[in-house]
């Protein structure tokens, strides 16, 4: 039973979780703005309270500003401009001095933490040593989800029941002092009485619980995670702030008592005079204003050739009579470059980008699983499940795992048998990379060869509660609405791609965020199946026929999967396709190797085990090792140097190079006047885009505190999260192996339509607004008719002019590719 | 004689390779890990065509190798001894073997880590240090690669300096590392006086020699045996001291896997099997060393099936086996004991390797095979008996408490009986006292009947009160230094008294204290100086980042002060000890206490000031308890 708590202290509770880290168990790894908390505040000043108030550093440091300011990686134009538009022509130089020349090495401490201090600093209690060893031990336990081999003991009913009901059928204890196990048992108590008993005034139960809260935010914000979302737990447990906190505030009176005896005043009566309130307005400081201009140069010595290469479109090039063929992607910035190498070694193809779930929502089911796995947007709740039958199992046993290894006898005689094996199976891992079964791969999340339940038989025919499958008219709305997004109802090919995407990486923690974060953090080949199945359905042909698209008779839809790490692909019921079809497809598929072999080579570039400069196809050979290498911490790098959206159409910006930092969503806006699908288009991008790019930042800027720091020490916490040694907090948030390369930028997400139509969309949805009003995001629409680029500021489109005034043309990419590991500028394709 | 040049290299192509890892600049990743990997693949080829040769040509007969002598006087003589047998041959290659897939693992795995040629000279340096012992043929040598055993570990427990936990926990391993050298230490005085020379590992396979001398001195034979069994509990986690294993691993997995997955690990095994024919006929010790063994698994199988990380599991689950190891040892099964020991040592280094994977191999095994509730065996236990042990596992048996109550709090509260003392007043205090103490010296004729008997008890009993004093200073780092150097001080008096020594011999002592510790003094007062307001010993302050230069210099000033092998202190300690008499029991516990916690003062200096998190705020820095 969880002990009542007053409304006020409800409300607290509810707060703090609100600011604490948001990230789900490892396996539902997603992306997410770090700072979400603060998103109802205009960027920079967020920035700046969040800062003041729990100490992250929440930009590059003003020295890395400097540095790359030095290495012309900060244009002094962009930043005179920026100097300018801030502080007005007298105050320029002024503040331009500051910018390069201030030391600035004095900051404040953080605001969280100081009530808490005063234990220390009057009593000499170091209360964290003393209480978080055993509350995170009691967590660990109680929250695993199948490291422990003797599980938690008492049944699942709320922590605090379980700590309660284990501690009082024991003779050994939790707790050592009498009036802590008394407040424990006794069931009237509640948060109120021990907050008393340790602070002494409502005033400041407010402040001492975010202190409390905040010395450990990783376990903390897992607790209020799985308070919300308990179906993330497969084994599982029921869990709440609240009971933490009483848990934690029983073990700090506690250890008080032990330490000081039962006579200690409460801390109210030794604060410090001059005690600053938690998340107060801050004001306006010389150190933010020089932070925030520094970051806005930085990120507009990118955006400003963006925009002027966007203005450059020739678009009338790229109209073409035939295709050969189409393809579409998932608008992943990793299938930025693989698309580029697709139209590169096949220009008479066309692809499309779109979010690669595919405008399908679904769970699905495999065979032998005994959970659903969600394969759509996280936000997203489906009403449908894709069962699979008829699949073979994709598990395979590793006794280095097993329970077995860690007892008494057989770990006597498996550590004389097996070991052995262990140091071959060790010294083969390690030169000779080969697949394993602690592998992750995005090929194993379907059977190619299974069954999947796609149309449904009967509306009445329910599992779990959700439709199986789905009916026609479900198909062909989705359809329509995916086709209609990316502006692709006329001039079908005869075959039209669908491909998701996954990724396959072995001794890595954070595999689930490698995979399609529009599938929730899964590989996207069901969803790609499921597509093209809908695309081949004569049924939903007709009726999308009703609804003005036409698809010919010769079209057929083929879906597929594009593992990003390996770069390799494979395809689905290929034994629908025609005779002719099938001659194209195979035709095709030469593209494809081709174009991956590239791919894989221009990602090698910044692999620092693989020589770039070797032929393409013996790269991708070193690539697809490294994805199985135990000893690679970054098998590929994922969304870092991400940058930009571009919405619009593909033949606007095919003629740019925008280095893989770019997710190209395909939308026309001839056939959108009244911006519908552009509605549903940003209502998606912002969050997700916006929430990966966001996550990339705050883990770069402060890898310490809102990143998780190097992976090289971490240690598997219940399978639920990690943390360094056996003692430490959880850390969420990204590690460092997966930011490395990557420059923190807000992303810029440009659209190709009249920015009176894009500014009336946006407004329609306050959620996605706060994103734009805020600059969290920020917004750039590209007149598509004169081409002029206005950026959304306060409220409107205001029109913005280029400092650049041409991109440089590249002669020779694939010499340019290989010439550098750093990010590369815009150029002009030729 | 060619045995003597390819067992010699054993040490030397590690020293070698060490040596020049650290003219590595720091950038050059290649040339750092390639230095590493081919020292290492080097001695991996040697050892095995030595092994080959050893086992067909000298039919695996024990080698030893009178190296040189580092020092002589009279009949003492500090040689340096390798000796090579079969527990020479496993340790080492499975040791040369682990090592090479490590570097080779590490070459990638560190890639961009901050830290990356630091890490490899630690790594090298652990290589050193693990053969030398492995290789050593007397208490001497073995001593030197055990005493850099203890640093490597230090050095890569604390690798992510800049965080807490590491730093606190690297002090914390390595002050259990040192508590358990007070037992070979205590043992290898008591042998001196036993064999009444520095006797090597080969002269004890002489069953006749062995049973001769034990039967005149019972006692001490027993002594001894019980000193190795401390230190081999310290080095192997057995009980008391398991819980610094899983503390320990705190460095880059690879670093966790070679170190505390495999070989330091087994070192107290090493140890027991090194000495096994000194005290293969003492029932009493056999029976010791079983029961510790047994009851270590005991308790350390239940702890580890509780734990809910996946390193703190494999950990305990390790510390069974080698409790098992240590019960087999005693019952005199060498070689299934070291078949056992080279087994676990694959196998946790492989499951430490991999255990990241957990994460993705146990969800998937799970959602295909997930059964709610699977009873364990302690479920079939009455409901109050199993929640009990479950609680009791889950507080791993309160071992970790059990070492602070027991030994760092008690001389804690001693030592705080000195908090008069203060940098400005300490030699106000010392230089009369010492004075007088010296007057003593030369003028014994003074001295009434009977108590010259208690006056080098008494000195050293003064030296060890500073030494306390300064392992519990919380405000003077100065003070805590100059209480150790003057800890030397009383201690080489102390032993003068005891009988007219060489002059040489107290210079060869105190030469290495007063150039260290003069280098010592000066990066303190200069820190000082430039951070007044963040120099005490309250905290961690972290100056590394901005002193690195002072920050090395000053770790091997106190390696200099702590009397590690760089110092002509070291063997300055063991002539020393070679003065205290047989029947000064106290003395040589006085002097060794000494020495273990002045090491561990001085060690504790370095961390508060340098290690941990930085105390300034301009940077990103990691939150304390993560």
């Amino acid at each position: 039973m969880t002990p009542h708590v007053s409304s006020d202290l409800h409300h607290v509770i509810h707060e703090l979780g609100h600011f604490l880290p948001a990230q789900a168990p490892l396996k539902d790894f997603v992306h997410h703005n770090t700072l979400h908390a603060f998103q109802h505040l205009p960027f920079h000043e967020a920035l700046q309270t969040a800062a003041e108030n729990f100490g992250y550093k929440t930009y590059l440091s003003v020295e890395s500003f400097r540095e790359l300011y030095a290495k012309n990686k900060i244009n002094e134009d962009i930043l005179d401009r920026v100097i300018l538009a801030h502080k007005g022509k007298k105050e320029s130089a002024k503040w331009k001095d500051a910018m390069l020349h201030k030391d600035c090495k004095k900051q404040p401490d953080a605001i969280v933490g100081r009530i808490r201090k005063v234990w220390q600093s009057h009593y000499h209690v170091n209360l964290d040593k003393e209480t978080h060893t055993t509350l995170f031990r009691m967590l660990g336990s109680y929250l695993d989800q199948g490291i422990a081999i003797w599980k938690f003991p008492v049944p699942s009913k709320g922590f605090l029941t379980a700590i309660r009901n284990l501690e009082s059928n024991s003779f050994t204890n939790l707790f050592k002092t009498e009036r802590a196990k008394i407040l424990l048992f006794d069931p009237q108590t509640k948060l109120e009485d021990l907050l008393d008993i340790l602070v002494g005034s409502k005033v400041y139960f407010r402040q001492y619980l975010f202190d409390q809260q905040f010395a450990h935010p990783g376990w903390s914000g897992m607790v209020a995670v799985l308070e919300h979302q308990p179906q993330s737990l497969l084994d599982k447990k029921s869990i709440s702030l609240n009971d933490l906190i009483f848990v934690e505030c029983l073990l700090e009176i506690d250890a008080l008592d032990r330490r000081l005896g039962e006579n200690w005043d409460p801390l109210v009566k030794h604060l410090p005079e001059d005690l600053l309130p938690i998340l107060t307005k801050t004001e306006g400081k010389e150190y933010y204003e020089v932070l925030k201009m520094w970051q806005e140069a930085f990120e507009w010595t990118y955006f400003d050739q963006v925009i002027r290469g966007l203005q450059l479109s020739h678009e009338k090039d790229f109209k073409k009579e035939a295709t050969s063929f189409q393809a579409l992607f998932c608008i992943d910035d990793r299938c930025c470059s693989v698309r580029r190498y697709i139209e590169r070694f096949a220009p008479d193809s066309q692809t499309f980008g779109t979010a690669g779930f595919f405008n399908i929502p679904f769970f699905f089911q495999p065979e032998h699983g005994k959970f659903m796995t969600k394969v759509c947007p996280a936000p997203v709740t489906p009403t449908h499940v894709i069962r699979e039958s008829e699949a073979k199992l994709r598990h395979e046993k590793d006794s280095h795992f097993s329970k077995h290894s860690k007892g008494i006898f057989g770990g006597w005689a498996i550590s004389q048998t097996m070991g052995f094996w262990s140091a071959v199976k060790m010294a083969k891992n390690i030169f000779r990379p080969g697949p394993t079964s602690a592998m992750v791969s995005s090929f194993s999340h379907m059977d190619p060869k299974g069954k999947l339940s796609i149309e449904c038989k009967s509306t009445d025919h329910k599992y779990h509660g959700l439709q199986v499958g789905f009916t026609l008219e479900e198909m062909t709305n989705s359809l329509e609405g995916l086709l209609k997004g990316i502006g692709l109802v006329k001039n079908f090919a005869p075959l039209v791609y669908i491909f998701g995407h996954g990724a396959s990486s072995v001794n890595n923690t954070h595999y689930a965020g490698y995979d399609c974060g529009a599938c929730s953090g899964r590989s996207g080949s069901v969803n790609a199946r499921v597509g093209a199945y809908f695309g081949n359905h004569p049924e939903v042909r007709k009726a999308l026929e009703e609804r003005g698209i036409s698809i010919p008779v010769a079209t057929q839809f083929v879906g597929g999967l594009h593992d990003t790490t390996r770069d390799e692909m494979e395809f689905y019921d290929l034994d629908v396709l025609t005779e002719d079809n099938m001659l194209r497809h195979q035709n095709n598929l030469q593209t494809f190797e081709i174009a991956l072999d590239y791919n894989a080579k221009e990602r090698s570039r910044r692999f620092d085990t693989v020589d770039s400069t070797q032929e393409a196809a013996k790269v991708h050979e070193k690539v697809k090792l490294r994805a199985l290498s135990l000893f690679e911490p970054r098998p590929e790098w994922n969304h870092a140097t991400n940058a930009l959206c571009v919405i619009g159409k593909r033949e606007s910006n095919k003629h740019l190079f925008l280095d893989k930092r770019a997710f190209l969503n395909s939308y026309d806006y001839g056939i959108d006047p009244e911006g519908k699908y552009l509605l549903n288009i940003v209502k998606a991008v912002a969050p997700v885009c916006g929430g990966i790019n966001l996550e990339y930042y705050f883990s770069r800027v402060d890898n310490q505190r809102l990143g998780a720091g190097s992976k090289l020490p971490h240690n598997v916490m219940g399978l639920i999260g990690v943390a360094n040694g056996i003692d430490g907090d959880l850390r969420p948030g990204l590690p460092r192996q997966m930011i490395n390369i990557h420059d923190p930028l807000r992303i810029l997400i440009t659209v190709e339509h009249f920015p009176e139509t894009v500014l009336k969309t946006i407004k329609t949805h306050d959620a996605t607004y706060e994103w734009f009003a805020n600059e969290w995001v920020r917004l750039v629409a590209i007149h598509p008719e004169t081409k002029e680029a206005f950026l959304f500021k306060g409220g409107e489109f205001i029109p913005y002019l280029p400092l650049a005034k041409q991109i440089e043309k590249v002669q020779n990419l694939d010499e340019l590719l290989v010439s550098t590991s750093e990010n590369l500028p815009v150029y002009l394709l030729s | 004689m060619e045995n003597q040049i390819i067992i010699s290299s054993f040490v030397i192509i590690p020293f070698v390779g060490f040596l020049l890892s650290l003219l590595i600049p720091e950038k050059n990743e290649l040339g750092l890990s390639r230095m590493a990997f081919f020292t290492i693949s080097l001695q991996l080829a040697s050892i095995l065509g030595y092994i080959g040769y050893w086992l067909i040509v000298l039919r695996a007969r024990p080698v030893n190798i009178p190296e040189f002598v580092l020092y002589q006087h009279h009949d003492y003589e500090f040689l340096i001894d390798f000796y090579f047998d079969k527990v020479t041959a496993v340790y080492l290659f499975v040791g040369a073997f682990v090592t090479f897939l490590i570097t080779q693992y590490s070459k990638y795995y560190l890639h961009l880590e901050e830290g990356y040629k630091r890490f490899f000279n630690s790594i090298l340096f652990f290589y050193l240090a693990y053969n030398l012992t492995v290789l050593a043929g007397n208490f001497e040598t073995l001593f030197i690669g055990w005493e850099m055993l203890g640093i490597s570990s230090f050095l890569l427990i604390a690798f992510y300096r800049n965080r807490y936990l590491p730093v606190r926990n690297a002090v914390k391993v390595f002050s259990i590392y040192r508590i358990g050298d007070i037992g070979i230490i205590l043992a290898m005085w008591a042998s001196h006086h036993l064999w009444h020379e520095n006797i090597t590992f080969l002269k004890l396979n002489n069953e006749q020699l062995v049973i001769e001398h034990l039967s005149q001195h019972g006692g001490i034979g027993l002594f001894i045996a019980l000193g190795i069994l401390v230190a081999a509990a310290a080095k192997s986690a057995q009980l008391p001291f398991s819980s610094w294993l899983p503390r320990a691993m705190e460095g880059p997995t690879p670093s966790s896997a070679i170190f505390y997955g495999s070989l330091s690990v087994h070192f107290g095994v090493f140890l027991l099997l090194r000495t096994f024919p000194f005290w293969e006929h003492q029932i009493t010790a056999r029976v010791l060393i079983g029961l510790l063994g047994l009851a270590t698994t005991l308790v350390a199988y239940p702890i580890a099936r509780v734990q809910s990380t996946i390193k703190s599991q494999i950990a305990y689950a390790s510390i069974a086996q080698i409790g098992i190891m240590f019960i087999e040892v005693a019952l005199g099964l060498q070689v299934l004991a070291l078949i056992h020991f080279a087994g676990n040592a694959f196998l946790r280094t492989y499951q430490l390797l991999v255990s990241p994977s957990v994460v993705s191999y146990m969800i998937r095994d799970q959602f295909y095979h997930f059964k709610p509730k699977e009873i364990s065996v302690e479920d079939t236990f009455p409901k109050r008996l199993e929640y009990s042990l479950f609680i009791l596992s889950l507080k791993e048996w309160n071992l970790d408490v059990f070492m602070n109550r027991w030994v760092f709090s008690p001389i804690k509260k001693v030592g705080s009986k000195l908090d008069f003392l203060t940098p400005k007043n300490l030699l106000l205090y010392f230089l009369p006292m010492y004075g007088v103490g010296l007057y003593l010296y030369f003028h014994q004729e003074y001295l009434p009947e009977g108590i010259q008997v208690f006056i080098p008890g008494t000195f050293a009993f003064i030296g060890m009160m500073m030494v306390f004093k300064a392992f519990s200073e919380r405000n003077y780092p100065r003070l805590a230094w100059m209480l150790v150097m003057a800890n030397h001080f009383w201690i080489a008096l102390a032993v003068s008294f005891n009988e007219t020594f060489d002059y040489n011999q107290t210079l060869i002592y105190l030469s290495g204290v007063t150039v260290f510790g003069i280098l010592g003094y000066v990066i303190l007062e200069y820190l000082r100086k430039k951070e007044p307001t963040y120099f005490d010993m309250n905290q961690y302050y972290g100056h590394v980042y901005e002193y690195r230069i002072q920050a090395l210099l000053f770790l091997i000033a106190t390696l200099g002060l702590m009397a590690f092998p760089i110092s002509p202190t070291f063997i300055g300690v063991d002539l020393i000890f070679s003065h205290i008499h047989e029947d000064q029991y106290l003395l040589a516990f006085f002097d060794s206490a000494s020495f273990i916690i002045g090491g561990i003062a001085l060690i504790r200096i370095y961390s508060r000031l340098f290690l941990g998190p930085h105390i300034k705020n301009y940077h990103e820095k990691a939150l304390k308890s993560s």
